[in-house]
């Protein structure tokens, strides 16, 4: 410790402390202050740009997913346009197909009745002929074979047997 | 061994004794700093940097312990 | 053709810069016989090994590089002398310091403004009126002569100034690029990663947020004390930082920075701390203070010291081997066991200049950091009851 105490020298202390503070003082001024100015601009500039490239990536991330969004958009409504469309014909084949069909039956169903009504007049038409015929014949008859009963029965039986319906 | 050297050296002798306490006290401070550094690193590599510079401070306390003590005594 | 411009602006520069050392040493040449009155005797036995060493290890006012002897005997010194300023009984006093002719012994009589003054084991006393020579009392204190202020730019102020005016142009010169460029181009490029390292490895974790005001302190003792020690360990021979005077300087303005950026925060837990009881407080008090005042800088001066001095007194004993060792080991072994063993002994210093100089900076750093912090985590932590209480009331309530 005496010996400790005996290299101390107050001089080169004194001096020591006030040189050192002047360094300190020009240093701050000049260097260290310059330069850490330098250096947090630069480390903030460097921050911003790679912000900024995040921020870009982000960005074209967002840009392609609203693509992709569209894209699939657009498919489904291509879908459904078709299902539509398909839809639609088959529906106007079915409506054609059941129109025809109603017509068919329609026309199916008049000629039926037409000739229901032909087949109607015509036995109608016959049924009067037969009687006008059947007159006739009686007239006949009665006329030429008044005189033989029995004869004249077994031919009205007769005629009547020839006058076949059709 | 001459009288006149013992006479020389003995009043010497605590001194030198109190300075290899000192030496054997911070060689076992460090010894256990130092172990139980590695101890730390081995554990865990990833924190080798933290460790290390903790390492080194409380080394270097002890050591301004040791030749505190060292200056004191000399 | 760029590289070759440098370096020819390089060796100009390195000649340029050489002008000086060696018109001074050419001026400079003494001849004295050497000490013990034995005319070529070199320094060759332990107690002149050992004087020498300690004389090494001083400041000195003038600066020697190297010492040769004549083919008849005289011992020459090569260097250049240091101005001395003086302030004494009769005033300001300036002179070199070769009108000591490498005195150190009280000898030599430097006759002044009316004042004379000799120089005795580094220190310059002066001597009262009539008296030829200095003489001490058993307390080692001058009897008949009083000790003047030294001004004078010793080796050491000689250092500092240099190393300074050398820190100022890298460092200016680094700003000045900023101006032009982001990237400094040059010896810039080594400067800028070791400011970096200082400022995010040193400042910033141990500070913490307010880190920026003390950056520039800390930067200056860092590159200072590292460009100190590896000039110590170079040739020439300063030993600035091995100096307890300059150590001491370094920490007591550490120590007045820490002070006087104390918050109330940290004056409050150092003087009253919370979570003790009160009786023990005032005296846990005292030891926080001496703790923060004297043994703190006390610990950061001696170490960096002790560190250096310990450093250049075993560089020196190991080269000495060679000339300790020569009757036994012959010239070639022991001049082959000195080089290996000091070689070693180097590469260690050069990672001991680093580390004392980061250290200081980190412990300056770690101080101040204790001063400015503000830990509220740590002053809950330590409230009287209020954690407590709230801890039962959690157990109780994780049982009911």
């Amino acid at each position: 410790m005496e010996q400790l105490l005996e290299n101390f020298s107050l001089d080169l202390f004194v001096k020591q402390t006030i040189l050192f503070l002047i360094i300190i003082f020009l240093m701050v001024k000049f260097a260290w202050k310059p330069i850490m100015n330098a250096l947090n601009e630069r480390e903030e500039g460097i921050q911003g740009a790679l912000d900024a490239a995040e921020n870009a990536k982000k960005e074209m991330a967002n840009l392609q997913a609203d693509n992709e969004k569209l894209l699939k958009e657009a498919r489904a409504e291509r879908e459904a346009m078709l299902k539509d469309a398909r839809d639609i014909k088959t529906k106007m084949i079915d409506d054609a197909k059941a129109e025809a069909k109603a017509e068919a039956d329609k026309m199916v169903a008049q000629a039926q009745a037409s000739i229901e009504a032909e087949r109607k007049s015509a036995i109608a038409d016959l049924k009067s002929q037969v009687a006008v015929l059947s007159v006739e014949i009686a007239e006949k008859v009665v006329k030429s074979e008044l005189s033989d009963k029995e004869k004249q029965l077994g031919l009205v039986n007769e005629m009547l047997g020839k006058a076949t319906l059709n | 061994m001459s009288l006149a050297l013992v006479q020389e050296v003995a009043p010497m002798i605590p001194n030198m004794v109190g300075a290899g306490l000192v030496v054997i006290g911070g060689g076992i401070g460090l010894g256990k700093i130092g172990g139980a550094a590695m101890e730390g690193i081995a554990r865990q590599p990833e924190a080798a940097g933290k460790i290390q510079t903790a390492m080194i401070i409380v080394a270097a306390l002890l050591e301004g312990l040791a030749f505190g003590a060292l200056i004191l005594g000399a | 053709m760029k590289v070759a411009l440098k370096s020819i602006t390089f060796f100009t520069l390195l000649v340029v810069l050489s002008i000086p050392f060696s018109a001074f040493a050419k001026g400079s040449i003494e001849t004295t016989t050497a000490k013990g009155g034995v005319k070529g005797d070199p320094v060759n036995t332990q107690a002149e090994i050992k004087e020498y060493i300690q004389h090494h290890l001083k400041d000195s006012h003038d600066f020697h590089l190297f010492s040769y002897f004549s083919e008849n005997g005289e011992e020459h010194h090569v260097g250049f002398p240091l101005p001395v300023m003086l302030w004494g009984e009769n005033g300001f006093t300036a002179f070199m310091s070769s009108a000591f002719h490498h005195d150190d012994s009280g000898e030599v009589v430097v006759e002044k403004n009316g004042s004379r003054f000799v120089k005795l084991h580094s220190k310059i006393y002066e001597l009262n009126a009539g008296q030829t020579a200095v003489q001490f009392d058993a307390d080692h204190h001058a009897v008949n002569a009083s000790k003047p202020f030294d001004l004078s730019i010793t080796k050491s102020v000689f250092g500092i100034l240099v190393i300074g005016l050398l820190m100022l142009f890298w460092f200016s010169r680094l700003a000045k690029q900023y101006k032009s460029k982001k990237v400094p181009t040059g010896f810039g490029r080594v400067l800028e990663p070791l400011v970096v390292y200082v400022r995010d490895e040193i400042a910033k974790p141990n500070i913490g947020e307010s880190y920026r005001k003390f950056t520039g302190y800390l930067l200056t003792v860092f590159f200072f004390i590292w460009i100190l020690n590896l000039v110590g360990l170079m040739p020439f021979g300063f030993n600035v930082t091995g100096q307890i005077a300059v150590t001491a300087a370094l920490a007591v303005i550490t120590l007045v920075i820490y002070v006087f950026s104390g918050n109330k925060h940290f004056w409050g837990h150092m003087l009253w701390m919370p979570g003790i009881p009160y009786i023990f407080r005032p005296l846990l008090g005292l030891i926080e203070l001496v703790g923060t005042l004297i043994i703190k800088p006390f610990s950061l001066l001696v170490r960096l010291f002790a560190n250096i001095t310990a450093g250049h007194t075993v560089v020196m004993s190991l080269i000495a081997v060679g000339i300790l060792l020569q009757e036994s080991l012959s010239a070639v072994g022991s001049t082959l066991v000195s080089l290996f063993l000091s070689l070693f002994i180097m590469l260690i210093e050069l990672l001991v200049a680093f580390l004392q100089a980061y250290i200081f900076t980190t412990l300056s750093a770690l101080f101040i950091g204790m001063a400015v912090a503000d830990d509220h985590h740590d002053e809950e932590l330590h409230d009287e009851h209020g954690e407590k209480i709230e801890d039962t009331e959690v157990i109780r309530k994780s049982f009911s």
